[in-house]
């Protein structure tokens, strides 16, 4: 699990799964907050290369890191998000926080 | 072509991923998009989870996943034996929950509304909840190629 977390400067990275559901939130949750909480952590970026399935537990995963940072005037990223992790953030509303960086730009 | 089937369950967190693989497999001979796959396993996904985590809040249960596909129509209900829900209207409104502290989206039931072509949620306190799904498959038809 902590491989899945690493720091550039002070935006963190994630990497996340292939499923993201009710099963795997929590711990995804909780290991981005011991980086939160325990490192500089200003931004964070969501890379969705591995992921083949997202559904409403993954919006709460990234709506509540966002949550966490945005006081602090942190941003929430999104990479490699696929065509069908595209479609859950557009029906969720995310987009309307979560910044959608298209390939070949960097966050 | 005609086909039904019936599974049942425990309710563990772990077995949302299995239903969604079980669905997955149900609608594969009308040949569904990837869009149209991933609209269904999200929906099922929606509704097991609600039944793990609202239905019988971490207790032991059963959730009965029942499936009829018929002339490229899916027909597919969930059903647990759980609390049930007090008030359905409430609800199915976007971002509402019973459990902030569980940091839920409360897009659960606007998920399944959004992804499929109807929505039904039967449900009376104590008496567990039925969800009632359809989609017709190829109805995108032709433009999605």
């Amino acid at each position: 699990m902590e491989d899945r977390f690493h720091m550039i400067e002070n935006y963190l990275m994630i990497r996340m799964p292939e499923e993201i559901d009710h099963h795997q939130a929590a711990a995804l949750s909780a290991g981005a907050d011991r980086y939160i909480m325990g490192r500089a952590v200003k931004h964070i970026v969501f890379d969705f290369e591995d992921t083949r399935f997202m559904d409403s537990s993954g919006v709460g995963v990234v709506i509540g890191r966002y949550k966490k940072i945005a006081c602090f005037g942190g941003s929430v990223y999104a990479v490699n998000a696929d065509p069908q992790i595209m479609r859950i953030i557009q029906v969720s509303g995310l987009k309307k926080v979560l910044h959608v960086v298209e390939e070949g730009t960097n966050a | 072509m005609r086909n039904e089937m019936r599974l049942e369950l425990d309710a563990l967190s772990i077995n949302e991923a299995f239903a969604r693989v079980v669905v997955s497999a149900f609608v594969t001979p009308v040949n569904p998009t990837l869009e149209e796959l991933a609209d269904v396993k999200t929906a099922v996904s929606e509704a097991v989870t609600n039944a793990v985590i609202h239905g019988y809040d971490g207790a032991q249960g059963k959730v009965v996943l029942h499936g009829i596909l018929q002339d490229g129509l899916l027909h597919i209900e969930v059903e647990d034996r759980g609390k049930g829900i007090e008030d359905v209207e409430k609800a199915m409104e976007p971002l509402f929950t019973t459990r902030p502290e569980l940091e839920r989206s409360g897009m659960g039931f606007s998920f399944m509304e959004a992804f499929m072509d109807r929505l039904e949620v039967r449900s009376e306190p104590g008496e567990g909840t039925l969800v009632i799904m359809e989609k017709q498959f190829g109805s995108q038809g032709q433009d999605e190629e």
